[in-house]
């Protein structure tokens, strides 16, 4: 019980994707000028980081994870990792993205115009990797998947919210812009960091 | 060599295996969209900066041809780009008039009384619900820039606590009309020769006492104009914009309080042309 604690409070908090790993900082920064595109952005990003890590660790203990056999002959095949999920991850998203047009016109609605955006995402292939890396099995990667994904959209409300206060606030001409929404994060970054240690 | 080999075969198969779901799935799964989305997406950057408040360049193009946002939304697009958007989709097609946003208010900070010394958050929505900003005249111009901060296209510029819009860089987009608390700013024909600059309803004396330049419904000007051109509500003239008066008006009018202005006259001071630069 304990082992989940640690991997769920850990992917929200302690090693947060965005303020943490620094991964997925391009939607962190583009999409979250208002809380409803930032909200829209966070569904999506749990979706698509839950499905991708379901797929990929399942590929990953299959086949990349030791070796395998091919016309009787043992091959290792764990190099071919990084492209085999990129190519994965990419063709889900679009396979995802069709399905949902179809089945479920309303979910696709809310989250649709947002899964191109986060097809070839770093923080998505990230958590494959980070889940490849640790040779965690496939109930426990997904569990991982969608609670970094919860990280991530935890990190991105926060931050649209504050950027909609800064709209309001006196900002020296310099700072206007990208310049103090980069401070901001930077300043949030440092907060996340009073986790370290936590497990 | 056989490694090389290896990863080649089975890259090559995993991309035809995967290429043949995806394709069979888009056959499977065919919804039926308007075509004139993927026609008004190809015309746009398809940068997905987010510059228009949408989640990208197809949410735009949805929004553009359902109607909910006017193609001029894109900040990045050229107003030729913008253009040929608006002629694929038809939009405006019957009216050719180039519309321009005015701020109906010419009470500059060296115009218009000022009481009290606001110091709160620079924004008017904010002035307007504490104290009502810096000026006594309760339906001016707060000069607090949100209609500036919202124009995606850097027309509008507060001199002396007066917003101007810079006509020449207005597109008539609109965004600016919804940012005003004070309802100030109305698009306009941008070949209007004159407006008059003023939105108080109250009596003639109770505005002089808080501007110079307000409208004191002397009905000058309603006597130098032909017939229909001007209109007067309340205390108010107002140009009629569908039957406009020459701009000879503003001369025979001699109006006493200098409300009546051209557009160029209006601005306090001289314009920042570099702003034009974007």
């Amino acid at each position: 019980m304990q082992e989940y604690l640690e991997l769920t409070i850990g992917a929200i908090l302690v090693y947060n994707f965005v303020l943490s790993k620094f991964l997925g900082i391009c939607p962190f920064l583009g999409v979250s000028k208002s809380l409803d595109t930032a909200l829209g952005m966070s569904g999506a990003v749990i979706f698509v980081m839950t499905l991708a890590s379901f797929v990929t660790s399942a590929i990953f203990n299959t086949i990349l994870h030791g070796p395998v056999q091919i016309f009787g002959r043992e091959f290792e095949l764990s190099y071919l990792q990084l492209i085999i999920f990129i190519v994965v991850i990419a063709a889900l998203v679009q396979l995802v993205e069709i399905i949902l047009q179809k089945l479920s016109p309303a979910l696709y609605s809310a989250l649709g115009i947002y899964l191109p955006l986060i097809t070839t995402n770093c923080a998505v292939l990230g958590v494959a990797t980070i889940n490849a890396g640790a040779a965690r099995g496939i109930f426990k990667s997904t569990l991982y998947g969608f609670f970094a994904g919860v990280g991530f959209s935890l990190a991105l409300v926060l931050f649209a919210s504050i950027r909609e206060k800064l709209k309001l606030a006196d900002v020296p001409k310099v700072f206007q812009g990208m310049s103090i929404a980069l401070i901001t994060a930077g300043i949030l970054a440092m907060a996340f960091l009073g986790f370290s240690g936590l497990c | 060599m056989e490694t090389v080999l290896i990863a080649f075969i089975l890259m090559t198969l995993s991309g035809i295996l995967l290429g043949c779901i995806i394709g069979a799935a888009a056959k499977f799964f065919f919804v039926k969209s308007d075509p004139r989305i993927e026609d008004v997406n190809e015309m746009l950057p398809g940068a997905n900066c987010g510059g228009c408040g949408k989640a990208g360049c197809s949410d735009l193009a949805r929004a553009i041809v359902a109607g909910e946002c006017v193609p001029g939304s894109c900040p990045v697009c050229s107003l030729a780009v913008v253009g040929r958007i608006a002629a694929y989709l038809g939009v405006d097609a019957g009216s050719s008039v180039k519309k321009a946003a005015v701020v109906f208010c010419g009470g500059s900070n060296s115009k218009a009384r000022k009481s009290v010394n606001y110091n709160g958050i620079n924004d008017c929505i904010s002035a307007s619900l504490i104290a009502g900003g810096p000026k006594d005249c309760r339906f001016g111009c707060m000069g607090l820039a949100s209609c500036a901060r919202v124009c995606p296209f850097n027309a509008i510029e507060v001199i002396d606590g007066l917003a101007c819009v810079h006509s020449d860089i207005c597109t008539g987009c609109g965004k600016c009309i919804e940012s005003c608390p004070r309802k100030l700013i109305r698009l306009v024909p941008e070949t209007a020769p004159f407006h008059v600059y003023c939105n108080s309803p109250e009596k003639g004396v109770e505005k002089k006492k808080n501007c110079d330049v307000a409208c004191i419904a002397c009905r000058k000007c309603l006597k130098a104009a032909g017939e229909d051109q001007m209109k007067i509500e309340g205390f108010l003239a107002q140009v009629n914009y569908d039957n406009m008066p020459g701009a000879d008006v503003i001369e025979k009018a001699a109006c006493p309080t200098s409300c009546i202005s051209s557009p160029e006259n209006h601005f306090p001071g001289t314009l920042k042309k570099e702003n034009a630069a974007r």
